[in-house]
């Protein structure tokens, strides 16, 4: 078992900020050339950059809405201000969320600082407050992390600039075009060769605006022999309008060097999240994902591997669990092109309430790619007659020196189980809440310990009131 | 005669509309140890899945009595809380929750209050020694993997840390080795003397019954209990098998 972790205190004179309104911006709903422009002119963009946005804006109006996943018609572009800057008028903001949202809160037992910090947390705009006690320990070790902003015109802007968008391109699919043409936010990292960063480094993404969209983008280069840990947390409170979250994760893992990025996605089901996360891993380099998927309203999500290098590794746990009105599409992708290369997916999915859970994997192993190893397995655990679970596996070698498997189970809670642990004092609740824990338990011991207590405690709750 | 723990009056159960026990009556005094035998199939575990309250086998009629008090109407949990526990025939595997923990959880609800770890583990390591149980099964999954033996073991650690009122223990004898049954029966034996807990051993063979005290005997077959005994019943059945309680069956 990996070591956890433990996030340090949140400074709380962050929250306590008291903001000019005149400092909030928000663009107009919409998205054309003016407004992207008017982005790039806010945000005070390289010259470059802003070409890049507009071609991006090109791409994404000449390219079709994905038409093989979960329904996302309801998505209107028209009704989504793309940029917002936070202020204080935003956190104030907290406290007109509705009640269910704050009970929500209540009973996730999350302490009162992390709670406030929630709502205070200018999403990742604040970030460098919120990490900066981590940042003086890393940058001795002469690791770089900082928000994007500061990254694209300080030291690394070359390396900035030869990096972004190369792993994910625009032309991808619509919504990378839409992440280059109005993306905002987010973290730089770079680690230099041969350094181990002891303590993972943290960011945690909130939308707090109604009607927005949160395009962040992270671009994380661990250079040869380099070592990190790399934590995100998302959340959003709910508004009755639709939310998007279109982010863009790039990984570039060097020859031996290690990186983990473990996720607990949490937005609120009124959130479209089409994120994409892509890894690219050098000779010898590993790869580790830790995902776990529980809010939004629709999500399209499969974090993407590249073995280019030969024996180059990853690793995929993730947990997926959807409840009431949600469509959660998720999975991984890995593709084989270095000799002796090795993958393994490991991914559990429940679903409830009438929510739908898909698993989706794709596996290529390249004609160069020999003697590589893959194995998926995926269990999906139904919690009623309502919901959904489908598991989509899709596999292309393309060479006879391969070993590939893939293992797919999809079950209930057994009523003997309950029965087994009610005699045991237990009630009912508790013994189904047991059940999809332990379930899910593989997944947690992965998280840190503070996202593995949340998760246990998103479980606890979407369990409550699942008697009837 | 002593206090009366458990009282099944006229008890008929039925699963999926199909009636299994036909008007049961049993008392069962504070200290007491019964021993249930029958043929395959005569009923024996749905009395006891009856009296814990699954929830698929449903009393259609009669009552049963747990310390003055009707409780057919209540929940498995609230019956374990009041005193009752079951061991099953066929543990349950549950991923993800460890021994220990689960039977802490347990005990917490059980007791109504914390139970602190040190003294927990004291206590559980103590129950594992007696039932020769290796100490790495506590941070085992709940059955998880465990063979046949070390299931019934950790049952038999469940009702000793969890000293139930009554406890049923359901063909906790069957498919173990003579040195299992061994183990096992010195668990029960503990929990006898030193707990004074109330017994119901539901059992076809009668292996397990050889070094324990056994206060009445009862023969059920086809739902119904055919014939009430002492410990000499047992000797009887194992010398005649039930052939002659089917025999009286058929007469009637």
């Amino acid at each position: 078992m990996k070591e956890k972790t433990y996030v340090s205190d949140v400074d709380r004179s962050v929250y306590d900020i008291k903001d000019e309104e005149s400092d909030a911006y928000r663009i107009q709903t919409g998205l054309d050339a003016s407004i992207v422009e008017q982005i790039s002119k806010e945000k005070n963009d390289p010259v470059w950059m802003q070409q890049f946005r507009l071609e991006a804006l090109k791409i994404y109006n000449e390219m079709d809405i994905p038409n093989w996943g979960p329904d996302i018609s309801e998505l209107n572009m028209d009704d989504i201000a793309t940029y917002v800057r936070p202020n204080t008028k935003m956190s104030a903001k907290w406290l007109d969320v509705p009640k269910d949202i704050k009970d929500t809160f209540e009973r996730l037992g999350i302490p009162q600082a992390e709670r406030e910090s929630l709502a205070g947390v200018g999403a990742q705009y604040d970030s460098e407050l919120v990490y900066h006690n981590v940042r003086e320990e890393v940058t001795a070790q002469g690791v770089v992390y900082t928000d994007f902003e500061s990254a694209l015109k300080g030291k690394y802007a070359d390396m900035v600039k030869s990096h972004f968008m190369k792993l994910v391109k625009p032309t991808d699919h619509k919504f990378a075009a839409l992440h280059g043409a109005v993306w905002s936010g987010g973290s730089f990292v770079y680690v230099p060769p041969g350094i181990r960063v002891e303590i993972p480094l943290q960011s945690y993404f909130r939308l707090n605006a109604p009607g927005a969209g949160q395009f962040e983008h992270t671009l994380i280069i661990v250079d040869e022999g380099a070592d990190l840990h790399f934590i995100e947390g998302c959340s959003a409170p709910k508004y009755n309008v639709a939310n998007l979250h279109a982010g863009c994760v790039e990984l570039f893992v060097g020859k031996n060097a290690r990186l983990r990025y473990s996720t607990i996605e949490n937005w609120s089901k009124n959130m479209y999240n089409l994120n994409t996360k892509r890894a690219i891993v050098e000779e010898g380099g590993i790869m580790e994902w830790i995902s776990g998927s529980f809010g939004s309203h629709v999500s399209y999500l499969y974090p993407m591997t590249i073995l280019k290098g030969n024996k180059s590794q990853m690793e995929f746990t993730g947990i997926t669990f959807a409840g009431k009105g949600q469509n959660l599409d998720t999975g991984a992708k890995v593709v084989h092109g270095g000799k002796r290369t090795s993958s393994y997916i490991n991914t559990k999915s429940i679903s409830k309430d009438g929510g739908i859970g898909t698993f989706r994997s794709s596996v290529v192993v390249g004609p160069n790619a020999k003697n590589t190893k893959s194995s998926v397995s995926c269990e999906s655990l139904m919690l009623d007659e309502k919901s959904r679970s489908d598991t989509i596996p899709a596999m292309d070698i393309r060479t006879c020196y391969a070993d590939v498997g893939h293992e797919a189970k999809i079950g209930r809670i057994s009523d003997d189980a309950v029965f087994y642990l009610m005699s045991r004092g237990i009630s009912e609740e508790d013994a189904r809440a047991m059940i999809v824990s332990g379930f899910a338990d593989n997944v947690s011991k992965e998280l840190p310990l503070e996202y593995a207590v949340e998760m246990n405690n998103l479980i606890q709750l979407e369990m409550k009131g699942s008697i009837g | 005669m002593s206090d009366q723990l458990l009282k099944i009056n006229e008890l008929s159960v039925s699963v999926k509309d199909k009636s299994i026990l036909h008007s049961v009556n049993l008392s069962i005094g504070v200290g007491e140890t019964h021993v249930l035998m029958g043929p395959n199939g005569a009923g024996k575990s749905t009395l006891g899945y009856a009296l814990m309250g699954n929830l698929s086998y449903h009393v259609d009629d009669g009552e049963i009595l747990f310390e003055n008090k009707p409780i057919q109407n209540e929940t498995p949990d609230k019956r374990a809380k009041e005193g009752i526990f079951l061991s099953f025939q066929n543990p349950l595997e549950v991923p993800g929750i460890t021994l220990s923990s689960f039977l802490r959880t347990s005990i917490q609800q059980r007791r109504g209050e914390r139970i602190r770890v040190f003294a927990f583990k004291k206590e559980m390591e103590q129950a594992m020694e007696l039932l020769s149980m290796d100490k790495f099964y506590a941070d085992r999954d709940l059955n998880v993997g465990f063979s046949g033996g070390e299931k019934k073991k950790a049952e038999i650690l469940q009702m000793l840390m969890l000293k139930p009122k009554l406890a049923i223990l359901d063909e906790t004898d069957s498919g173990l080795d003579v040195d299992a049954v061994r183990t096992v029966s010195k668990g029960i034996e503990e929990y006898q003397k030193n707990q004074q807990g109330s017994l119901l051993i539901i059992t076809h063979s009668t292996r397990i019954l050889e070094s324990l005290r056994v206060d009445y005997t009862h023969v059920m077959v086809d739902g119904k209990i055919v014939c009430t005994g002492s410990a000499a019943l047992i000797d009887e059945i194992n010398q005649n098998g039930f052939e002659s309680f089917l025999d009286q069956m058929q007469q009637k």
